[in-house]
């Protein structure tokens, strides 16, 4: 059949199931908004304020659901409004696609009204990106994009279409899309990975997000329990291996916990799955556990060697990794490493606070209370740490949050993508500093009707930077407190939402349950003290020896 | 580990297209990563640009550099050659500045060292050699006393001693879709 370029992306973007898109129009873009109001029976189309917005919905929803995560946007300042999102999700390895307008390819290269070189502009910050110029590329490029965004390691690929094209007619007929196989080829680098993990007497496992990826929750799980190694994770494996398991020892890296530490330093043998050795889990890389053998498996193959050099390296999809190694690899000839792991783990504690209202308190709270399989998103700072620290994550896909970027303000887009992938309830924990820069989207929500519970950790200052400031700065508090005078509730109620303060342990459990037995999006104002730490911390660039558990007398 | 200061010569066939000398000059400059010379030229196959890169560092640094270029899409295959089971060549052009009672003696030198001269002024010559690297440093040493007033070198281009050929090898991105 004979289709315009606007409507073949469409049709493209069906062919891969997806059912919601982001995005924001614009003069550049108004033909394939024009050919989605056509298309409004199968795909639901989601307009935030600001398209940084919709790129953060767009990844959130991408990694709730696990599906490629769409979002549209006009030329020029459309486009580079995406790009926070767009290094957001490529730098988490989340598969999204971003679809731009751009201006007629008769007027490119003339600094045309709202012309932007967007394909430059986010070379360095996707996986791939293309500028379709011929109508007859159209449909095929759409469809390389969702395949490169969605395979391998996933990341963000960008398509940018010139105005004219959106317009030209051509054939179309609809493919299926491209299947995705996980990768794994029997080679002799899985005979010595086998041979190393049955050779250690002390073996321990470092997962990160390419475990859930390749959803291979279950697969660690036995594998754990069959070498009788304890785990650890990333902030983006979290949930991947249930929090609940004795055999789970909490957070790995600069906020990790101190027992991980210890079961690093004493274990013979690192298998590391899926992750990446990044500065913030390996901050002195070239010591990072120097007694131990390191077997690295990851899909890419960049990965290997990169940050810290292994004895063993598989470049390989984890679950299937995992599968195939596990019938050969011995189960553990006794239970004592991990009874003195598991014993650690027990005994390892998490600072509380010494302020009115203990951060930590209210995020216990949010796990015993409302649905028991909720989402949970976070910004970036301080209550991002403690959120990885004490909330019990058992599946995974139910924290969503920027690791890699670490961006301010991801939060409450993610938070509405999420909600609109999955119905579950959503619960997005901010601090006042990141949520001054998004909240914009609070109408975006209210106007959707989703049930986001909103909980601001609200001390005036932004944190992490003034805990750095504190421990390594002399205390010079330069920009970092804010004093913005803000009212939550206030605000809460004037975007269509409904507000709550909270200032004593005392009132938390009955404040959530209030907030959860409300519709649609509820904010918590829950002020907090200025000094607040996050502990336990290894100094950046720091070993485990430099772990910093007490918090010091200010 | 190796020496921090080696050369090594890396091959990679790429779209052939625009904006993929961007992507793969982009990608060194973003990445730190120190290169000598990068040349890019067609080949017998339409779609398929051949880039050689002459990068400095020691073994690992070379596998992270091979590695990255790889995961890029519009690179295909890419190969890293053994210094002495390759062939490489560089081509020369250096206009030097010589009187007429001069001319005698840089013909000589040239004709010693198998360069050409290809072009006569009033006061200068235009010579054009190949060869090895260190060949075309050590000529353009030899002319530098008469007085260069320009040059042009192509960087090195290399192929494989024998029958292997770069298309033998696997696509990174090919093999982990398969």
């Amino acid at each position: 059949m004979k289709l315009k370029g606007s409507q073949i992306i469409v049709k493209c973007i069906e062919e891969q199931n997806i059912d919601t898109v982001f995005g924001y129009p614009g003069g550049y873009i108004i033909d394939v908004f024009d050919a989605l109001y056509e298309e409004r029976e199968n795909i639901t189309q989601i307009l935030t304020c600001h398209e940084q917005g919709a790129s953060h919905a767009a990844d959130g929803w991408a990694r709730a659901t696990g599906k490629t995560g769409v979002v549209i946007a006009t030329s020029g300042p459309g486009a580079t409004n995406l790009v926070t999102g767009i290094a957001t999700a490529n730098m988490d390895s989340v598969p999204l696609v971003a679809i731009t307008g751009n201006v007629s390819t008769a007027l490119l290269g003339r600094d045309s009204f709202q012309e932007v070189d967007i394909t430059g502009v986010t070379m360095p910050i996707t996986k791939h990106n293309f500028m379709v110029k011929n109508i007859e590329e159209l449909a095929d490029t759409m469809r390389q994009a969702f395949y490169i965004a969605a395979s391998g390691r996933p990341g963000a690929v960008l398509v940018d279409i010139p105005k004219d094209v959106q317009q030209a007619v051509t054939d179309y007929e609809p493919k299926k899309p491209r299947e995705i196989k996980p990768y794994f080829v029997e080679n002799k680098y899985v005979e010595r990975a086998i041979e190393l993990i049955n050779g250690a007497e002390r073996p321990a496992i470092y997962i990160g997000g390419g475990c859930t990826v390749s959803d291979a929750g279950k697969e660690l799980v036995a594998l754990s329990e069959k070498i009788g190694a304890p785990v650890t994770s990333s902030l983006m494996g979290l949930g991947c291996f249930p929090a609940s398991h004795p055999n789970f020892m909490g957070l790995i890296g600069m906020h990790g916990k101190a027992n991980v530490v210890e079961t690093l330093k004493k274990a013979d043998l690192v298998l590391a799955i899926g992750c990446r050795f990044s500065d913030r889990v390996a901050g002195d890389r070239k010591n990072f556990c120097k007694n131990a053998k390191i077997v690295h498996i990851d899909i890419d193959l960049a990965e290997l060697n990169k940050n810290v050099k292994a004895d063993v390296t598989l470049l390989a999809d984890a679950k299937s990794a995992i599968d195939a190694m596990l019938p050969r690899l011995n189960a553990a000839k006794n239970s004592a490493w991990i009874s003195e792991c598991r014993k650690r783990a027990s005994e390892d504690y998490l600072l509380g606070s010494d302020g009115k209202l203990c951060p930590r308190k209210i995020i216990r709270a949010v796990n015993k209370l409302g649905d028991n399989d909720k989402i949970v998103v976070t910004d970036v700072g301080q209550h991002q740490m403690w959120v990885a620290q004490t909330y019990m994550f058992e599946k995974p896909r139910r924290l969503l949050t920027s690791g890699g970027l670490g961006t301010m303000g991801y939060g409450l887009g993610a938070a509405i993508g999420a909600s609109l992938g999955t119905g579950k309830q959503t619960v997005l924990m901010t601090g006042d500093g990141c949520f001054h820069m998004n909240f914009n989207e609070i109408v975006t929500a209210a106007k959707l009707g989703l049930d986001i519970t909103i909980i601001v950790f609200d001390n005036h200052t932004l944190g992490m930077v003034r805990q750095w400031q504190t421990l390594f700065y002399n205390k010079h508090y330069s920009s970092t407190d804010i004093n913005y005078p803000t009212d939550f509730v206030k605000l809460a109620e004037a975007l269509g939402g409904t507000g709550f303060r909270l200032e004593r342990n005392e009132d938390i459990e009955s404040v959530l349950s209030k907030a959860f037995a409300t519709k649609g999006v509820k904010v918590i104002d829950a002020v907090i003290d200025k000094d607040e730490f996050v502990l336990p911390m290894i100094p950046a660039g720091k070993g485990f020896d430099s772990i910093v558990i007490e918090k010091p007398v200010l | 580990m190796g020496n921090k200061d080696a050369k090594h010569i890396i091959s990679a066939l790429v779209t052939n297209k625009s904006g993929v000398l961007t992507r793969i000059s982009g990608l060194f400059a973003r990445r730190g990563y120190n290169i000598d010379s990068l040349s890019v030229c067609s080949t017998h196959n339409p779609d398929r640009s051949r880039m050689t890169i002459v990068a400095v560092g020691d073994d690992d640094e070379i596998n992270q550099i091979v590695r990255q270029l790889d995961k890029l899409v519009d690179c295909h295959k890419i190969m890293v050659f053994d210094h002495a089971e390759s062939v490489k060549r560089e081509l020369l052009l250096i206009k030097v500045n010589v009187p007429p009672e001069k001319r005698p003696e840089i013909e000589s030198t040239a004709n010693m060292m198998k360069v050409k001269i290809i072009d006569v002024a009033e006061s200068s010559v235009i010579c054009e050699m190949t060869g090895e690297s260190n060949k075309v440093d050590k000529f353009i040493e030899i002319m530098r006393p008469y007085g260069i007033l320009e040059l042009a070198r192509t960087g090195v281009t290399v192929l494989s001693r024998g029958r292997d050929c770069i298309d033998d090898l696997t696509d990174y991105n090919e093999e982990i879709g398969k």
